[in-house]
């Protein structure tokens, strides 16, 4: 019985990526595409270039809803995220993030209002976690739901609206982080306009069962190609976004994390709901003082890439670790190595100049502004 | 021709030249890198041991290390392939050979395994 316990999990699109010829790995503890044949590279420029479709049903789909209104779920919301989920608008999406009591950070995630409930998508490998800490720290009057009859799929490129509005025509009105609901042939399409790739494009929670059959009306376009997690990942590198697991954790705080910019001015000192979320002494005084460290963004001066784990130091000689790279790669937009990790704030500004160690070997690499590759949200 | 060139293990071709060995990744590790897109060669100069890490080859998924076969000494490296790493991909079992190397008797090139053999085991 061993088996099952360590048996992965298949998401509605597993027997479409075999038939499209991926690599399949385990990850999160599912059964995910790395490439196609296409490869890597190939993929990550077509994205950019036309309409990536990536499977990403293997992260969480939450539901959240209160017998007391919506008010009153935002504000509980709010209790565990430092975001303004009240004043988010009915249709509108935003990036959050769950914290711990030592404003760590627990999970990422997009907070998006329907109308009369708020709808989280969270990360695959956390969302067990999520969902029970969910359940431990919310209030009675909120009912907790996983949708799990759900497939997530991403579009994304500057070909991405085109393609999508060929199924989907009401598309072509939507802004960056605007999430809507449309009924198609009596099944719910739950769009939002993102994405975790710095281009413009969608994300679609639809039926399982209808999964597979757009997922091949999608790659039968001629812009389109399936995407597998390989790109997924240098396209969010050159985007500057960060990786919960790798670049922020419980570890690291929002505002050493570089993702302060979620913590709303409501949330914050003087606010009209200030603090009220986990580790808020820690946050918010760091906010206001600057932590001691900060994620930033590296660009290796040679072509060797620089992976996460990879050490920092101040000069060419010194023995002190000052830092560490927590992401890292060959770009392939960039057409060079990129890199983001954490450096002592006093040492993180731009232009800053470093050495990191690689095979024994020191190896210059300069603090630089993320993201690598222009971002093209359609605003 | 296929009895003049070896397969190792660690998916390297050893091919005799002269009193040289050159040393190259088979196509069929080519294609499990994907794109590469950095490639570190050793000195020419440089004594080696079996198993040293001799080359660092970087695709756009992960590094690998190519190991020396045997023991003996790199007396050239194919430097042109550091500015174009992509051409590993392209073409593995020519153009893009690593290095030569020196080994003090070709007969241990016996050890290794024919195209036949490779062809077996990869699959």
């Amino acid at each position: 019985m061993s088996d099952q316990a360590t048996a992965l999990m298949r998401t509605p699109l597993y027997e479409f990526h075999v038939a499209q010829g991926a690599k399949m790995v385990p990850f999160a503890g599912y059964e995910m595409p790395v490439h196609y044949p296409l490869g890597v590279m190939k993929e990550h420029l077509h994205t950019r270039a036309g309409a990536g479709l990536f499977d990403v049903s293997h992260m969480g789909q939450v539901m959240l809803s209160s017998s007391d209104g919506f008010e009153a779920l935002a504000l509980a919301l709010e209790s565990i995220v430092p975001v303004d989920v009240l004043g988010l608008a009915p249709g509108r999406q935003r990036y959050g993030i769950f914290t711990d009591e030592t404003g760590g950070i627990l999970d990422d995630l997009m907070i998006s209002n329907t109308g009369d409930a708020l709808f989280l998508v969270v990360n695959a490998a956390c969302k067990m976690d999520d969902i029970a800490h969910l359940n431990a720290s919310l209030p009675d009057h909120v009912t907790v739901t996983e949708i799990a009859d759900r497939a997530l799929l991403a579009l994304q490129g500057p070909m991405a609206e085109m393609a999508l509005a060929r199924l989907v025509p009401q598309v072509i009105d939507l802004k960056f982080m605007d999430s809507v609901r449309i009924t198609i042939d009596a099944m719910e399409w739950w769009i939002s306009r993102s994405g975790y790739t710095g281009e413009d494009g969608f994300e679609i929670s639809i039926p399982a069962e209808l999964a597979p059959e757009i997922a091949d009306k999608l790659i039968a376009m001629e812009e389109v190609e399936p995407i597998g997690l390989g790109a997924r990942d240098s396209l969010r590198l050159e985007a500057g976004l960060c990786l919960y697991g790798h670049d922020i954790d419980t570890t690291t705080s929002p505002v050493e994390g570089n993702i302060a910019w979620a913590i709303q001015k409501v949330r914050r000192s003087g606010g009209a709901r200030e603090g009220g979320f986990p580790g808020a002494d820690r946050i918010l005084s760091e906010l206001h003082n600057g932590a001691e460290r900060k994620r930033v963004g590296l660009l290796p001066q040679g072509r060797a890439p620089m992976r996460e784990g990879t050490p920092l130091f101040a000069t060419s000689e010194s023995d002190d670790q000052i830092g560490e790279i927590t992401s890292g790669g060959f770009g392939p937009s960039a057409q060079c190595p990129v890199a983001m990790g954490y450096l002592p704030t006093e040492l993180a500004s731009n232009g800053t100049e470093l050495f990191a160690e690689l095979r024994g070997k020191r190896l210059p690499v300069t603090v630089a502004p993320m993201p690598f590759h222009a971002t093209s949200y359609k605003r | 021709m296929a009895a003049d060139i070896k397969f190792t293990e660690e998916h390297e071709w050893l091919r005799v030249e002269d009193d040289l060995i050159v040393v190259g990744i088979t196509e069929h590790a080519a294609e499990q890198l994907g794109d590469v897109v950095f490639i570190e060669l050793p000195e020419e100069g440089t004594t080696v041991s079996k198993d040293d890490e001799v080359v660092v080859i970087e695709s756009v998924k992960a590094a690998s290390d190519i190991l020396a076969p045997l023991d003996g000494e790199i007396v050239e490296v194919n430097d042109p392939l550091t500015e174009d790493p992509g051409k590993v991909g392209e073409d593995p079992m020519g153009d893009a050979w690593f290095f030569k190397m020196k080994i003090e008797d070709l007969s241990a090139l016996d050890d290794f395994m024919s195209e036949a053999d490779y062809k077996d085991f990869i699959s």
